[in-house]
């Protein structure tokens, strides 16, 4: 899933200051289970943000809150065609994603991002998210026994560990576990070390051309054209 | 035929002697040059430092064209942090051209580790395909496979950490760069000779040179700061103990004597091929310890 935190509430007012009307959307698939942009979060903020402009007065704000269940999708947006008739801007708890799908689909409208998208991760234990993807677009997962070195080894590099690492850790974060020590062992237990003895070339970064699209083989209609 | 002087003795048997200069961080030259002219005749060839530990600096392709006009033997550190493969290919270029042909492949700290935490870290090659990227060079191609308006020759080198707590990845890599073309490795620092021993009777398999790399210490304080914050260094206790033992304002001296100690051990045990003398910021004393190792007038 995609994992993301909210951004400081003073800079949430900063950004919504010059809006009357704010509509905070939240999203209910990846920022409601990283806590960052649910339902209850948007409850929260919203709560937060009155009692912070009744503080210090920096305009006076009306909000609604809506939480869709995926804003990257644009079916769901559908919903929120009369609410957003009514307001001067949508402060999006989506990921980054939700909010250009946001400005998308009402160019006339501000699209505010309420939270910085951060990586593509899993739940390590309650509250608590490890980044695993850097969707590279080049998986090679089966060579590195399922450890990804391009996500995990803060240099991405291909053909084993540098030598900074120390007591099983990254020499850039003692609390983080080197990567590549982590595929040997695993690899070691698989009796596969022959994949790390290989040669692995330079990566092919024309795989990740951005912006990127994917279009199904099984779909009809392959969209508007690209760009 | 070698393409240098420094090639020419890493075939020749002689016990070789490489040190290191870290460039200013600004403009101004005039120490690093006056190091240059120190150690030039004193050591097989002198490397200068790209960027080291992330600290940005004057750069070491300038560095190695300054030895090379003071008559020096440079070694080019190139690592793969802060440029990428046209980058690369560019300065190596630029390198042979102007007649530096030594090269050391190295990955590169992390950007974390330095003085601009929040600059790009590029790492579009590895040290490994640094080293295969040269051998390409010198067929005659650029890695995209377009034909070279005539080709360069160099003398790779790369790192190995013979004392790595975790030995067998290590191995593994040492193993990818002999076979991408590495021709001599100069160590990171080696404190324990039970390690480099047990390092030497594995890769003495392989016809590559082996440099030992002699960190001087200039204080028990140092140590244990190496130990804590430096990528990869583990100080052996027993040294840290030794330059506790110094008295006040004499852990230089000390380490000066571990180190010429160690250069000593090695070349009259013929651990490896030749030691790579790492002074961090005291390059001055570099002569001091080649002298105490008995090792003064190595070049011949």
């Amino acid at each position: 899933m995609i994992v993301a935190e909210q951004k400081p509430l003073d800079e949430i007012s900063r950004m919504i200051a010059s809006y009357e009307r704010v509509l905070i959307l939240g999203c209910g698939t990846c920022m409601t289970v990283c806590d960052a942009g649910g339902e209850r979060e948007v409850s929260f903020l919203h709560n937060a943000l009155r009692v912070a402009q009744s503080k210090i007065g920096n305009g006076i704000h009306i909000f609604w809150e809506y939480t869709l269940k995926r804003q990257c999708d644009p079916e769901f947006l559908e919903l929120i065609v009369e609410r957003v008739a009514e307001v001067d801007a949508v402060l999006s708890l989506g990921c980054g994603i939700g909010v250009q799908a946001v400005a998308e689909r009402f160019p006339e409208l501000p699209s505010l991002p309420g939270v910085n998208t951060s990586f593509m991760g899993m739940t390590r234990e309650t509250g608590v998210w490890d980044e695993r993807c850097a969707a590279c677009g080049d998986c090679r997962l089966e060579d590195t026994a399922g450890i990804c070195p391009i996500t995990r080894c803060i240099k991405g590099i291909l053909n084993g560990p540098c030598a900074g690492t120390k007591n099983g850790k990254c020499e850039a974060n003692k609390d983080m576990d080197c990567a590549w020590l982590l595929v040997y062992e695993r690899l070691e237990k698989l009796a596969q070390l022959e994949r790390m003895r290989r040669y692995y070339p330079p990566r092919n970064f024309r795989t990740i051309p951005r912006p990127r699209r994917i279009i199904s083989k099984t779909s009809v209609d392959p969209g508007e054209e690209y760009g | 035929m070698a393409n240098s002087l420094f090639e020419e003795k890493l075939y020749s048997n002689e016990f070789l002697v490489t040190t290191e200069i870290g460039p200013p961080k600004g403009a101004d030259i005039s120490e690093m040059v006056h190091h240059i002219d120190l150690l030039k005749d004193k050591v097989d060839a002198i490397n200068i430092t790209d960027h080291q530990s992330s600290v940005m600096r004057f750069p070491s392709l300038g560095g190695c064209l300054l030895v090379k006009e003071h008559g020096g033997e440079p070694i080019l550190q190139m690592t793969c942090r802060d440029r990428n493969r046209l980058a690369l290919q560019a300065d190596l270029l630029l390198a042979y051209s102007r007649g530096i042909v030594n090269v050391l492949c190295l990955t590169g700290d992390s950007v974390d580790a330095g003085d601009h935490d929040e600059a790009k870290p590029v790492f579009d090659l590895d040290s490994v395909q640094l080293l295969k990227m040269i051998r390409i060079m010198e067929s005659g191609t650029d890695i995209a496979g377009k034909e070279l308006k005539g080709a360069p020759n160099f003398c790779t080198g790369a790192s190995v950490h013979p004392e790595a707590d975790f030995i067998e990845p290590q191995l593994i890599k040492f193993e990818k760069k002999v076979s991408a073309g590495a021709q001599f490795f100069q160590t990171q620092g080696i404190f324990d000779l039970g390690s480099l021993r047990r390092f030497m009777q594995y890769a003495s398999q392989f016809n590559v040179k082996i440099l030992a790399g002699i960190i001087v210490l200039a204080s028990a304080r140092m140590a244990r700061y190496m130990n804590d914050n430096v990528p990869g260094i583990i100080v052996a206790q027993a040294i840290i103990d030794e330059l506790a033992s110094a008295g006040k304002g004499k852990g230089l001296q000390k380490g000066i004597e571990v180190a010429a100690r160690l250069i000593r051990t090695i070349k009259e045990e013929n651990l490896c091929h030749g030691v790579h003398v790492m002074a961090v910021g005291n390059e001055g004393i570099v002569p001091d310890i080649l002298e105490a190792a008995e090792l003064v007038g190595v070049p011949s």
